[in-house]
């Protein structure tokens, strides 16, 4: 267990996260990509706060700081899914074509 | 040691991977459950116990909350027919694999200085120090902003307002004045047509 190998555990976690973010239809599955590329970013944060960092406390603030933006994202994101549902009862990105840019 | 790390982290990228994988929604949130584990386990390994284990704590409730909002929502939460709903898989795949090229490559041929963590540091009570002392701020804001979140999902939720319907204003207005005809009209034509239910007069 190394910095290099942890990296690049995380780097095959961030990818996942953006091949299902971009690939998936349903918006919850979609919001499980967004959460893999934060478990990928925590697990380098880590890496890092562990092999390079010495151990200072900071670095596993940084790690807190990335958790907490899990949490919200999840539960935003959630309630997104509550409205949008409500608004047009569709849980697809398709069904929500009006808003394309 | 290695082969506890080299067991997480295929569990982690394994189960990871199965999540999009998967038929059942419920087992891809219990799937992504299971990712999250494991890299809180390599955490423990790398002596960030409370990173880990907080991780593990959160990441529990979370999924679970997850798969819930799968069984109200989402067609097919239990995995009884196949599964196929994916929109640009290629390009998907591509961007993909093309981002976790480009983290491996950093992380292969980046320079990084080598100062690992000391094992007989006290990193938890340091932590806790950090976070009630110096990093105060940032904890707090953390807190507040966690706060804030909860009052915009609720409100985001809500069916009502205090002022009238919780998604007024997220409705187009007609295109005709005291017309029936919403710009949205034009733009969704899906099959099922289920949003013409919501104005009414269709």
């Amino acid at each position: 267990m190394t910095l290099v190998t942890v990296l690049l555990v995380a780097a095959a976690l961030i990818g996942i996260g953006v091949w299902g973010a971009l690939s998936q239809q349903s918006f919850v599955m979609l919001m499980m990509g967004i959460e893999m590329m934060v478990n990928g970013a925590i697990l380098a944060g880590g890496a890092f706060w562990a092999f390079t960092g010495g151990g200072a406390p900071k670095g596993q603030v940084l790690v807190i700081v990335a958790m907490a933006v899990m949490a919200v994202e999840m539960s935003i994101g959630f309630a997104l899914v509550v409205a949008v549902y409500r608004a047009r009862q569709v849980d697809m990105t398709e069904g929500v074509s009006s808003l394309r840019g | 040691m290695t082969l506890a790390f080299v067991v997480f982290a295929a569990a982690a990228v394994w189960t990871g991977y199965r999540v999009f994988r998967t038929d059942s929604m419920v087992r891809a949130s219990f799937l992504l459950l299971a990712s999250f584990l494991n890299v809180g386990a390599i955490l423990v390994l790398m002596l960030a116990e409370y990173l880990g284990t907080a991780l593990l704590f959160m990441m529990t409730v979370e999924m679970v909350v997850m798969a819930l909002f799968m069984v109200m929502f989402m067609m097919n939460p239990a995995g009884l027919n196949p599964m196929e709903m994916v929109h640009q898989p290629r390009f998907a795949a591509a961007a993909g694999i093309g981002s976790a090229a480009a983290l491996a490559a950093v992380a292969l041929f980046g320079r990084f200085p080598a100062n690992p963590v000391d094992p007989n540091a006290a990193t938890i009570r340091a932590l806790g120090s950090e976070l009630l002392g110096g990093s105060m701020l940032v904890f707090e804001s953390a807190g507040v902003t966690l706060l804030a979140t909860m009052v915009c999902a609720v409100v985001l939720s809500s069916h009502r307002g205090r002022f009238g319907d919780g998604d007024e204003g997220s409705v187009a207005p007609p295109l005709e004045p005291g017309g029936d005809h919403r710009p949205e009209d034009d733009l969704v034509d899906d099959a099922d047509g289920g949003h013409h239910m919501h104005h009414g007069g269709h």
